[in-house]
């Protein structure tokens, strides 16, 4: 350690600073990708049709209309997995011969205007054969059901499948066989943001400029200039302020490649703005599972063997990067959360149908699998007659690091630790006696809780085992000091709305003793950024931030070797701090500003013992860690209409270091209104002809202010020793655990009717029908009253 | 539907000088025809409020109007919010309680909440919040806008 100085040795991690992102903001003086002006705009021609062999497409006279023939030498946008029996299929930039879901981009077409372009796109004619649909997954896996693609019989497109060696004993061993028939229902990330490309051709060096709303700048690159069949280098990618993603914008968009293609065709600039209803409709779907879940349980209501099967509805076509294997196989991995068991057999399956892709939405899969887990849970407890907590306190993993029955190696953690804090923040006596109060005036209140694993920060290897073409994981950051002594970070990841700016600059600011307000961090461009991965799944903060920390370290050696030299003094009495090098225990001190320009501007006095510049790169491709957290749902159940009112909820999170309190606070009440929204009010319907019903926001519903609850908050920080910044990622927590205690809340409602719902999202009308059939009705209950016939 | 009309637009005390075609929506027209993008289109069909703005002191949805329907009219946008490098009590809020994260809905909540306060300064909690679910964001969950535009009507209100 250092000797004092009189420097204040400010530090900034752990602090909750205001985000350096916010003045443009909050001024409207953000870059919005729709932002930009363009010479042509495109509007896409969608199929009506789920399924259909094209026969034609007329175009009006003199109209430029693009259509697969005019795409020749365009590959398929092909992502491949080597494991799992999956089998590769091809989406065309646009349909080729036949449709695969209602909103499939037929043709598109070019004009001088947005309105324009619609317009000619309403004259343009389809003729489509229609043929029949496949709307449900259990449907297409079906004998003789059609074939969406030739090269996936069966419809089945992922197959994966696990089973340990003694499974059968420690089934036919258990006290209690408990079984959840889950369904989540297919659901829209809806980034307020829509979807938004402009590509820009320079005549000059003949490079296309693609502006992009994208959590994956240089993947789209790789994409698409692969292709296109084009050098990389001729194509910049830029994602600007990007309005929201949670995920959607992970995945390669035909559209996005489309323009590419014609602003090279063009040699102009070509811009395509995506509507609401196109947004709902023809982007990308989520969270459609089936799950089918049983426990064996020994007397001790202790879980001794796991039996899962998993259907997911992958739609019409394989999202890149991640491959249609996403969902099932995410489930599959981890279905047992952080629950000890040690036998486990799983079949999870991607399905093909006649509906929207599939891709990614805050949390993949495990809001599915955590809900069901946690009713699996919940009803053994009832099983059981215990209560719900005191089975999670017999099944929590507590011994660290504990490798899971996938392999999955479980780092240090709080999955008791958190449960008691919500358990004793939430008062759950006091909650148990109000509601029998409650219950006897005829109000219907209920209590859930969740306990869940976030896997978070995982690097290449965790993708590489899913054995995918494109393995993504790691990243780099450029960090330097100018020489005017401000800092400049480069960094490969892409963030949207987490405050990476911030938060990077804080980790760094720590390390070089420079203020956050002098650190630019610069992302989101393929022309000044290091190749990177993007921002998903919990990671930036974990990886490139670690990734950030390394880089930041190598400068300030840097620096404390180039103090010592200056101010003459050993190297190990050097503090940075203030904006200065100081001595310690002396008044010898020197503004950073003037090393950096001395390193720069007069390199030769160094004597060759230091390298000109201050410029450094890090790199950082970690195992991943796991956050955790419990979640604490109350409602009040309305058995006249099925509404329900969400009274209290408590998060008592552990996701290692904070680093700005704030932001982290922030990412868990965004997840957890996601994952009500998801719980409650959202579903992307389709009729069975494969039209959807659900095409704009009236009938599509995200929770609005009145929707949500006040979230209080509980932390703990156990230092994570997978990640070199101690931090683990939380930023899908929130959507992974509220569907889960919401669901355990409103069953506990139920409980005197005699019904349960394993449904997502668990909406009036569904509540309200169960409550029709149940044993005990709101009817019969009120049978004493003259008044209650039909 | 070629035929444009000429108008003139008086966005934040600054008239600008256009032609539209009668079906263009006033969204658009702040948008490309003055070029004031930091107002956002969110669904063009008046659900989640990305595009409000306040006209002749009423918070509006830009996306439910005619750009000819404007004329006239006094227009704010969150351009016009900060007085020059000082920001609106509102804009400052927003910032000191993490109101906002990916920054797209905020415009729209921002004009929405201080046309309701300029309005109605003394509104009443319950009756903000109802104001504030007219707006969607899908980032912050709302705690923190509700925060901030609470905090930011204390301080309006004196």
């Amino acid at each position: 350690m250092n000797a004092p100085t009189k420097g204040t040795g400010m530090k900034w991690v752990g602090r909750s600073i205001r985000r350096l992102e916010d003045p443009a903001l909050v001024r409207g003086e953000g870059h919005f990708t729709a932002d930009l002006p363009a010479t042509h705009w495109v509007r896409f021609v969608r199929s009506p049709m789920a399924a259909g062999v094209i026969n034609s497409i007329t175009a009006p006279d003199g109209a430029m209309v693009i259509t697969a023939a005019d795409l020749r030498g365009v590959k398929k946008i092909t992502p491949m997995l080597y494991k799992f029996n999956y089998r590769p299929v091809g989406q065309p930039i646009l349909a080729e011969g036949v449709v695969r879901f209602v909103s499939e981009a037929v043709a598109a077409v070019v004009a001088s205007s947005e309105e324009e372009a619609e317009d000619i796109a309403d004259l343009v004619e389809l003729d489509i054969s229609e043929t029949p649909p496949l709307v449900d997954a259990h449907d297409a896996l079906k004998q003789g059901a059609p074939q969406i693609h030739a090269e996936a019989p069966g419809n089945i497109i992922v197959h994966g499948a696990h089973k340990t060696a003694g499974f059968v004993d420690a089934w036919a061993s258990a006290d209690k066989i408990i079984k959840v028939d889950a369904r989540s229902h297919r659901q829209n990330a809806t980034p307020m943001e829509a979807r938004a490309a402009h590509a820009a051709f320079d005549k000059s060096t003949g490079r296309v400029t693609l502006t992009c709303t994208t959590q994956m700048p240089h993947v789209a690159r790789t994409a698409i200039a692969d292709l296109l069949g084009m050098p990389e280098s001729d194509l910049r990618v830029i994602a600007p302020d990007v309005g929201g993603a949670f995920g959607q914008k992970m995945s390669l968009c035909t559209e996005y490649v489309l323009l590419v293609w014609l602003a090279r065709k063009l040699k102009s600039t070509v811009a395509w703005t995506e509507d609401r209803r196109e947004n709902l409709i023809a982007s990308f779907h989520s969270r459609d599972q089936h799950v089918t879940l049983e426990g064996a349980f020994d007397a001790n209501a202790k879980l001794l063997a796991l039996r899962a099967d998993v259907v997911a509805n992958i739609g019409a076509y394989s999202c890149y990067p991640n491959t249609a294997g996403m969902e099932p196989l995410m489930a599959m991995a981890e279905m047992p959360g952080p629950y000890d068991v040690q036998q486990y057999q799983c079949l999870a399956r991607g399905v093909l149908t006649n509906t929207c892709t599939m891709a990614a939405y805050r949390g993949v899969s495990r809001p599915v699998i955590t809900f069901t887990l946690e009713r699996l849970m919940d009803r053994a407890a009832n099983a059981f007659a215990i209560d719900p907590v005191d089975i999670r306190r017999r099944n929590l993993i507590d011994t660290f690091p504990y490798t899971s029955v996938t392999g999955l190696v479980f780092d240090e953690a709080t999955y008791k630790g958190t449960l008691e804090m919500a358990v004793k923040a939430i008062d759950v006596p006091a909650f148990r006696a109000r509601q029998k109060e409650a219950r006897a005036k005829g109000r219907h209140l209920g209590i859930g809780f969740a306990t869940f694993s976030e896997r978070t920060g995982y690097g290449s290897p965790a993708f590489a085992a899913r054995g995918m073409a494109i393995t993504p994981g790691w990243e780099t950051v450029h960090v330097s000091v100018d020489p005017s002594g401000y800092v400049e970070a480069r960094i490969g990841a892409s963030p949207h709305g987490q405050g990476l700016r911030t938060t990077l600059a804080q980790i760094i600011a720590d390390e070089l003793g420079i203020p956050p307000d002098m650190i630019k961090v610069v992302h989101g461009d393929t022309d000044t950024a290091p190749y990177g991965w993007g921002t998903f799944a919990s990671r930036s903060l974990v990886i490139s931030g670690g990734a950030t920390l390394i880089a930041a370290r190598k400068v300030r050696a840097k620096l404390i070797r180039i103090a010592s030299h200056m101010l003459e003094a050993a190297e190990s009495d050097i503090v940075l701090e203030d904006n200065r090098a100081n001595v310690a225990g002396t008044d010898r001190s020197i503004p950073i500003a003037t090393m950096a320009r001395e390193i720069y501007t007069q390199a030769h006095r160094f004597n060759g013992e230091i390298e000109p510049g201050l410029s450094e790169s890090g790199t950082y491709d970690p195992p991943g860690t796991f956050s955790n957290a419990c979640h604490v749902a109350v409602v009040e159940l309305d058995a006249e209409t099925g509404f329900v009112k969400i009274e209290r909820y408590l998060v008592a999170e552990d996701a290692g270091r904070i680093i700005n309190p704030m932001i982290a606070d922030g990412q868990v009440h965004g997840g957890v209104a996601q994952g009500i929204g998801n719980a409650l009010l959202e579903e992307i319907i389709y009729d069975e002809s494969g039209g959807i019903l659900t095409a704009n926001l009236a009938d599509y519903m995200p929770p609005t202010a009145h929707e949500m609850p006040t979230i209080e908050l509980h932390h703990i920080e156990t230092l994570s020793t997978q990640s070199i910044t101690k931090a683990k990622g939380l930023g899908e927590g929130g959507a992974i655990g509220a569907p889960a205690a919401v669901l355990n809340a409103i069953n506990d409602a139920l409980t005197p009717f005699g019904v349960e719902i394993d449904t997502i999202p668990a909406t009036p009308q569904r509540i309200r029908a169960l409550l029709r059939g149940a044993p005990n009705s709101v009817r019969s209950r009120e049978s004493g009253n003259p008044g209650a016939t039909s | 539907m070629t035929h444009k009309s000429a108008i003139t637009l008086t966005i934040n005390n600054r008239d600008h000088a256009i032609a539209v075609e009668p079906r263009r929506t006033l969204v658009d027209a702040i948008r490309e025809d003055c070029g004031q993008t930091g107002t956002h289109i969110g669904c063009e069909h008046g659900i989640c409020g990305a595009c409000t703005v306040i006209i002749d002191n009423e918070p509006v949805r830009s996306c439910l109007m005619f750009a000819v329907q404007a004329e006239g009219k006094k227009i704010r946008t969150v351009e016009g919010l900060a007085d020059g490098e000082t920001l609106h009590v509102m804009q400052q809020a927003f910032m000191d309680h993490h109101g906002l994260q990916c920054g797209f809905c905020t415009p729209g909540f921002l004009m929405l909440a201080v046309g309701v306060l300029e309005r109605e300064p003394d509104i009443s909690d319950d009756d903000l919040l109802d104001v504030l679910s007219s707006n969607l964001c899908r980032c912050t969950g709302y705690q923190n806008i509700i925060k901030a535009v609470r905090a930011a009507a204390q301080k309006m209100r004196k």
